[in-house]
């Protein structure tokens, strides 16, 4: 499989502040890649590179192959898609999408026949003679993509297009956007802050921190097995439990033991060996901790209920255990009144292990 | 797919290069013109320059004549009595206006309109009508005495003493709507809840004035206070226009002083130097200013 | 009306002890002869027939004959109307050796004013586009001594300008004059310029450029259309600036040339022959028409040009 984009050894720096640190991506062709992080990771920064507003300090951007470091934003073949939409004012829907074939000087009848096929696909025929303030925001959001539909590019580089819109049109749109991936097949370049929307859309997600990738892998290697505590942090809602202790020997097995309290690590998968004395933290997720489990013979632990959250379906414990507060997750019927005791069994399988001090895992 | 470098990396003056293009008249004028000139004015005024700009120099011999004509330094002390007045009139006047046109009165943008429209006449016909109002013949002079008050006096265009207040009021009266449009909006970019806070505290409004509100508005009062002074140290027209300078030279001001010896009495070395002057009087306003308005933002 | 509520509320139901009924109720009533309001309204209209006053001596001087004027007051409104003054100001008024008024005044400034305002725009709106959008290196610098720049006193700059004109050949021309409003329009009117481009999105500016719009074709095809607010903020700050002008009218032009405000003044403060008075306010008149139109017609958009370009200045 070739590769679509390929980011080499790329850096940015605006004066003194490092931006972008010697970063190298591949994307695939026809893979949907989401750039994730909170914001000021550089994500953003990242995909105005890749579209060529912005120049790199240092590496090189390849796009179907060809060198482009150097190339203008419209020799690229990318289409973008703006947080804002970004729709010229002035312009009717259908100058909105023809003004960059207009530009490049394109046959009319060969305008026509783009726009309405970019429209059919779209379904937003009706529209083409209205200006983009009588849209709704979804009908912007559509227009926008039009737009780079119509310029028949290789890749679609999106920058938070969903951020402006409200849950719910958030929800639709998002599906929506699947859905023409899968029809299309471009490669399509997402960045986000929403951890739903990376999780829902990406063929691979890359999370970005301090203009740096730290992990790339597909969503759900990332959600159960994050490869350093940020990643496992920023993942998930709420986010995993974090238990501080370390690494002992008990009855010939390494075991994990906090404030005294041991939990086994039987069927956790450890890539490096388990030293005992070795700092660490286990992270667990709050749906991997299970309450009054009957199933026999596994470990368990009595906790005392602090506080519990309905969610509807739903039920979030927050509980006391071993020096921690901890959430699981439970279903929305079983509700425990505060100061319940009772019994939490882990699934190691599912957990992560990470150093203390390198916070990788382990 | 592996070269480092293409060969048709932009060369880095290329680069925007329409940009570059399209900014030459800025960059002209702000070298050439605004720096340049202002460069080569000041350098000639060390110099005897007469009928034309000569590079002979004679050190401060041009500043110190200067000091030494009497119709400078009244041009100067002129320059200090209507910029002091003019300042603290036109900013108290014009905030009391604008702190009476925000009490959400009917009418606003008459009254606004009525205030304002001064502005927008020149300074020529502005001077040209209040020397007809302050005409003691016929003006609000002639009129008071008519109605009984033989000894009346209002004459200050033709009395040398007074004759600087007689500018200021036309001053006053062409500028204050600008003051007051500029500290209305400063009045109007105050959180509506700092109001409901004062009131709901009890606090009078005259007092939620002075120690809350005319604090918040430091920096439109000082923006204000820059466009005003530096503003005062042009006044041209409105001298010419309402006295010539007159009666004598009572009421002479330091850039008509600069454009007589520039362009009426061909001594352009007088001219540059009380130029430089000028610049050396704005410096010394400006200077504060833009140190604290832009050098706190840097570090910041 | 207290009253009637009063009476209203009684039969409501109300429970006596948890509301008084007979208390405030509803809106409280409003006196539009409060002593605030007196006092507020008053001296607000004081203040606006000060303002007013100078307008009204124009225009009733402008409308008397000479006699009248020597006899009455310059407040009296005219016993008897006569347009003879205005006729006189426009078309016979003397300066100099000149005997035909005011009106070559007028079509000098018309002369002046158009070419003016259209290339100071025109240089003024590219720079600020170019400064907002495709920054390069030294650009913020270059702005910086622009703006200081409009602090300076001209009468600093205006013989090097004298000069450079003048080795351009360009001395004393309509065109010379054209160049002199660009210069000293360029601060402001950047300024304006750059503000506005930068509070556009700029992802707007982004999106044309992927579509592979190019410098002049962003500036023509999606900036211009959608700024037409501002360039009429600027067209009234220049209409007004220009027409008013009267130091560069004065260097920069010959007496055949001289915009209105200079012969407005020459035809005033002339020293020879009988002060006319009811002609030179019917003159000085005719000379604030042109801002005076502007300003009453444009309203809003001159209170924001003079606060866009001030407050941020």
């Amino acid at each position: 499989m070739t590769n679509s984009v390929s980011i080499r050894d790329l850096s940015l720096s605006f004066g003194a502040v490092n931006v972008l640190r010697n970063l190298d991506l591949e994307v695939r062709d026809g893979e949907f890649l989401v750039l994730l992080g909170s914001s000021g990771c550089g994500k953003s920064t990242l995909l105005n590179c890749i579209a060529g507003l912005l120049e790199p300090t240092d590496g090189q951007i390849f796009i179907k192959g060809k060198n482009v470091t150097w190339e203008e934003p419209k020799d690229r073949g990318i289409g973008m898609v703006f947080q804002s939409y970004a729709l010229y004012p002035q312009m009717t829907v259908e100058k909105n999408l023809s003004f960059g074939l207009r530009v490049a000087g394109v046959p009319k009848d060969d305008i026509d026949r783009r726009i309405a096929r970019a429209s059919e696909i779209l379904q937003i025929e009706p529209l083409l003679k209205r200006k983009p303030a009588e849209l709704s925001g979804g009908q912007r959001q559509r227009v926008a993509i039009g737009r780079a539909l119509v310029r028949d590019v290789d890749v679609f580089l999106f920058d938070e297009p969903l951020s402006n819109l409200d849950a719910k049109l958030r929800s639709e749109l998002r599906v929506e956007i699947k859905r023409l991936h899968h029809s299309l097949k471009n490669t399509m370049i997402y960045v986000t802050h929403d951890q739903i929307e990376a999780l829902t859309l990406a063929d691979r997600i890359a999370i970005m921190k301090s203009g740096v990738i730290q992990q790339l892998d597909d969503p759900m290697t990332i959600y159960n097995r994050p490869v350093n505590l940020f990643v496992a942090g920023f993942i998930g809602s709420p986010s995993m439990n974090f238990l501080h202790g370390e690494l002992v020997e008990e009855g010939g097995k390494t075991v994990f033991k906090t404030h005294g309290v041991s939990f086994s690590l039987d069927g956790y998968e450890a890539a490096n060996p388990l030293v005992a004395g070795r700092k660490v933290v286990l992270g667990l997720r709050p749906e991997h901790i299970h309450v009054d489990s009957d199933v026999p013979g596994i470990e368990k632990h009595e906790a005392v209920v602090d506080l519990e959250e309905p969610m509807g379906a739903d039920n979030l414990l927050w509980l006391k255990h071993a020096g921690h507060t901890m959430s699981v997750r439970i279903g929305g019927a079983r509700r425990y009144a505060p100061a319940t005791r009772l019994q939490l069994s882990f699934d190691m399988e599912l957990a992560s292990l990470f150093d203390a001090e390198t916070e990788e895992r382990i | 797919m592996t070269g480092h470098a293409p060969a048709k990396r932009p060369n880095q003056l290329f680069r925007n290069l329409n940009s570059k293009i399209a900014s030459i008249p800025m960059i002209l004028i702000a070298m050439g013109i605004f720096l340049g000139g202002s460069l080569w004015t000041i350098l000639y005024s060390f110099t005897n320059s007469k009928l034309l700009p000569r590079l002979s120099f004679v050190g401060l011999d041009q500043y110190e004549r200067l000091w030494s004509t009497s119709r400078w330094i009244i041009s100067i002390q002129n320059l200090a009595i209507y910029g002091i007045l003019s300042l603290i009139f036109s900013l108290v006047i014009g905030f009391l206006l604008a702190a009476l046109m925000d009490q959400k009165i009917r009418f606003e943008n008459a009254f606004r309109t009525i205030f304002l429209y001064p502005f927008a006449l020149s300074f020529i016909v502005t001077g040209l009508v209040w020397q007809w109002i302050l005409n003691p013949e016929f003006g609000i002079q002639g009129i008071v005495r008519s109605l009984g008050f033989e000894n009346f006096t209002f004459d200050p265009l033709y009395n040398p003493d007074i004759v600087i207040y007689g500018i200021l009021i036309a001053g006053l009266w062409q500028g204050t709507g600008l003051v007051m449009c500029l500290m209305l909006a400063g009045l109007r970019g105050i959180d509506e809840d700092i109001w409901k806070a004062a009131r709901v505290d009890g606090i009078p409004m005259w007092r939620t004035y002075l120690f809350i509100v005319i604090p918040m508005m430091r920096p439109v009062f000082i923006t204000t206070l820059v466009i005003i002074a530096s503003g005062i140290v042009k006044v041209y027209d409105l001298v010419v226009a309402q006295t010539s300078g007159g009666p004598g030279n009572a009421s002479e001001v330091p850039a008509k002083y600069v454009y007589d010896y520039m362009f009426q009495a061909q001594n352009l070395g007088q001219g540059f130097a009380a130029s430089t002057m000028m610049l050396l009087t704005v410096a010394i306003i400006i200077i504060p200013w833009a140190y604290l308005e832009f050098g706190g933002k840097k570090r910041g | 009306m207290a009253n009637i509520s009063t009476l209203n509320t009684t039969g409501a139901g109300f429970d006596a002890v948890a509301a008084d009924v007979s208390g405030p109720r509803g809106r409280r009533p409003k006196r539009v002869l409060s002593r605030r309001n007196i006092i507020l309204y008053g001296v607000l209209s004081i203040a606006a027939l000060y303002y007013l006053l100078p307008l009204y001596v124009m225009v009733v001087t402008s409308l008397k004959g000479m006699p009248e004027i020597r006899m009455g007051n310059i407040f009296s409104p005219p016993m008897e109307i006569t347009f003879e003054p205005w006729v006189k100001a426009w078309a016979e008024a003397c300066t100099g050796l000149n005997c035909d008024g005011l009106s070559r005044g007028f079509w000098n400034s018309v002369q002046i004013l158009v070419p003016s305002v259209v290339v100071s725009i025109f240089v003024a709106s590219v720079s600020g586009y170019s400064l907002a959008n495709w920054r390069f290196k030294g650009s913020e610098l270059f702005f910086s001594i622009l703006i200081i720049g409009a602090f300076i006193p001209y009468q600093v700059m205006i013989y090097p300008v004298v000069i450079a004109l003048r080795e351009l050949g360009v001395y004393g021309t309509l065109t010379g004059l054209v160049i002199v409003h660009t210069i000293f329009g360029m601060p402001i009117l950047t300024l304006l310029f750059r503000n506005y481009f930068a509070s556009l999105p700029v992802e707007l500016f982004k999106a044309a450029r992927i579509d592979g719009a190019g410098f002049w074709q962003i500036y023509l095809r999606i900036m211009l259309p959608m700024s037409l607010p501002i360039f009429v903020v600027a067209m009234i700050l220049q209409v007004t600036g220009i027409w008013n002008d009267f130091l560069f009218g004065v260097v920069f032009t010959r007496p055949d040339t001289y915009p209105m405000t200079v012969q407005l003044n020459n035809i005033v403060n002339s020293v020879q022959g009988v002060k006319e008075y009811n002609v030179n306010m019917a003159a000085t008149l005719l000379t604030g028409a042109i801002p005076l139109i502007v300003y009453f017609v444009s309203g809003r958009l001159f209170v924001r040009g003079i606060a866009a370009g001030a407050v941020k200045g």
